[in-house]
């Protein structure tokens, strides 16, 4: 196994893989788009905490009925939550596996 | 109210017909149980899906259901901070994590974490820190299974005899899963104990919210007549009157969840990395919607039972579920909540269990003492062998710990986590110059500056609630360490690898490693297929 030593193939293949067009192309995909989206959710979640310990007034002024500001942002939280997975699993689907695949059948093929 | 809630022959009857049924099953997975990757990752046979249902077993511990009902109901607001900072927690395993890491490992943090750094020290730092987390955590899950035994079957917190047997009976049983089934039938532990605990959290929302119409105004405003703090249950400020802790604890609450190892393990029992990024998205989904549940229930108790009521009954705050549960359904739903309850604890603690004996056998036994020539048959013995001692530790540790005020150990679990492996394992998937030396001040650096503080911190001394009530000690002001301890382990990761700038950069292996990750080249292929 890999982990402890061997090696499938010989390690050039990999360096020549890394240095490729097509992966270096994946890997900056895959970065452009989960380092920028981390970033936002991370701020959108500090916003709230931050919101929750020093302005509780503000959380607590009523939107409809009993509903306050603190429970729709609250509630907001699931909402970009959910909608950044959904968002992530299209943009994996097709703009990350289908490279991926073609990567991966090239060393496999090779090794 | 207060005591003498439900039948205790149904409570156990239900219960025992659970562990009746999941042993059955435990046995059935255990005929095809024969490599170590059958032990620790299931033959990496489990769909996405099915994995997905499980992980939600997995982190749905008694902490979120009980836990967060009722700091709802007694609180009102703030207990639903607390899941907010769980749920956008699986952000991180999803975008950053969870396939790099399938792609990469084979069954443990360490794999990945040693892949192009010295095998030896690597390994030894991150089984220390799985052992560190997975400990704390199941020492505060067997502390609450004290706790819920005297609400369900009215054993009085005076006898703790009777409480410590159960305990016994919980941690024998967990044994038997981790032993007999391994990962698989701890998998399927987990997803039995995901249905029913989901199935159950559905039905009494409804059931809730069908005494006011469907309308959720109309029983925030019930549960605001029923507490006597009144409006403030509707906004932030009941429960954390330090503005800093409250933050500290949200910092370690989103960055935790995608270091603990317990979590990181269920990736590999998928056969790829879209399979592993579809068992994060089944999770959120799932986690997401049972949060949403535990809103109407924290609310729903605190209007139909009432905060009072709650306070004072056995087990205080956590008994808010299963009182509502009474309140709605009598006795038999009451049995049925409080069997799931018992259930979470259980699947819980097996998978924190076999995580820890797999992190031992794989990473210190296999491949630090025996510099990975260690056959597998005899690395999964000792894997079986840790799981046991582990288990006896637990019950040792839980009877130990029952009464005492634990619950700030998950947090610091989950403090541990984002601080000493969250940072390393980051660093090593982005960061090409990350080295030994890096990794290696991060861990340890991470792992001791959160103890050190939590030691010195009012959840130990020097408070009211704290461990040691009678002494002081306490010079960090704030009861959980993570918006000190998790930048300091980021900043020890960086100063490591400038420290460590001499050591060899192994081209070879970090090409491998990137590769692999971002493709699934040469990654760990399913052994068994269904």
């Amino acid at each position: 196994m890999s982990t402890t030593g061997e090696r499938y193939g010989s390690g050039t293949v990999y360096e020549q893989v890394q240095a490729s067009p097509e992966f270096t192309g994946l890997r900056r995909r895959l970065r452009r788009f989960v380092f920028p989206m981390s970033a936002l959710f991370l701020v959108w979640y500090l916003a709230y905490v931050l919101l929750a310990s020093y302005a509780p007034e503000l959380m607590a002024t009523k939107v409809a009925g009993n509903v306050n500001v603190g429970l729709v942002i609250g509630l907001l939280q699931f909402v970009s939550t959910f909608v950044i997975t959904t968002v992530y699993v299209r943009f994996a689907d097709r703009s990350l596996d289908p490279a991926a695949e073609r990567i991966r059948h090239g060393i496999e093929g090779q090794a | 109210m207060s005591d003498g809630v439900g039948n205790v022959g149904l409570n156990i009857g239900i219960f025992a017909a659970f562990v009746l049924l999941t042993l059955v099953v435990v046995y059935r997975a255990s005929r095809s149980n024969r490599t170590a990757s059958d032990y620790y990752a299931a033959g990496r046979s489990f769909t996405g899906t099915q994995n997905g249902i499980a992980i939600s077993g997995d982190y749905l511990s008694a902490a979120s259901f009980l836990g967060i009902a009722g700091a709802i109901a007694v609180n009102g607001y703030d207990g639903f901070l607390y899941s907010i900072g769980f749920l956008v927690a699986w952000l991180v395993a999803l975008l950053l994590v969870a396939e790099l890491l399938r792609n990469t490992g084979k069954f443990t943090m360490g794999d990945v974490l040693s892949f192009r750094m010295k095998q030896r020290p690597v390994r030894a730092a991150a089984a220390t820190s799985t052992l560190v987390v997975s400990f704390f955590y199941l020492i505060a899950q067997m502390a609450g299974a004290g706790g819920l035994i005297a609400l369900l079957l009215q054993i009085p917190n005076s006898n703790k005899v009777a409480q410590s047997v159960v305990i016994a009976v919980v941690g024998v049983v967990m044994i038997v899963y981790v032993l007999v089934g391994g990962m698989k039938g701890t998998t399927y532990v987990q997803i039995i104990k995901a249905a029913l605990l989901i199935a159950g959290a559905f039905v009494m929302t409804f059931w809730v919210l069908g005494k006011y119409g469907l309308n959720f105004s109309a029983l925030l405003g019930s549960a605001v007549e029923a507490s006597p703090k009144g409006e403030a249950i509707l906004a932030p400020g009941l429960q954390y009157t330090n503005k800093l802790d409250f933050i500290s604890l949200g910092l370690a609450l989103v960055l935790g969840t995608a270091g603990l190892p317990h979590i990181l393990m269920r990736f590999y029992t998928v056969p790829t990395a879209k399979e592993a990024r579809k068992s994060v998205v089944w999770a959120i989904w799932l986690i997401g919607v049972f949060y949403l549940f535990t809103l109407v229930l924290g609310y729903g108790a605190a209007a139909l039972v009432g905060p009072e009521a709650i306070a004072a009954a056995p087990g205080g705050a956590n008994s808010a579920a299963p009182l509502l549960a009474f309140e709605l359904g009598g006795e038999v739903l009451l049995g049925l909540i409080s069997a799931i309850a018992f259930a979470t604890i259980l699947a819980v603690v097996a998978g924190l269990t076999i995580t820890a004996s797999a992190s031992f056998a794989h990473d210190v036994y296999a491949n630090v003492l025996k510099k990975g020539a260690a056959n597998p048959r005899s690395e999964v013995r000792v894997a079986r062998t840790t799981a046991l001692v582990i288990g006896v530790v637990a019950i040792g540790g839980g009877i130990l710990a029952n009464g005492q005020n634990v619950a700030f150990l998950v947090a610091l679990a989950f403090a541990v986590a984002a601080s000493a492996n969250l940072p390393t394992i980051l660093y090593s998937l982005f960061w090409k110059r990350f080295n030994t030396t890096g990794a290696l001040w991060s861990i340890y650096g991470g792992l001791a500056v959160c103890l050190v503080l939590i030691v010195v911190s009012p959840a130990v001394s020097g408070a009211r609630t704290a461990m040691i009530p009678t002494a002081d000690f306490a010079v960090f002001p704030l009861s959980n360490p993570g918006i000190v301890s998790i930048p300091v382990s980021f900043l020890l990761g960086v100063v490591g690898t400038f420290v460590g700038r001499r050591e060899r950069f192994d081209a070879e292996r970090f090409a491998e490693m990137e590769v692999r990750s971002l493709t699934g080249a040469g990654a760990e292929k399913a052994t068994v297929t269904h």
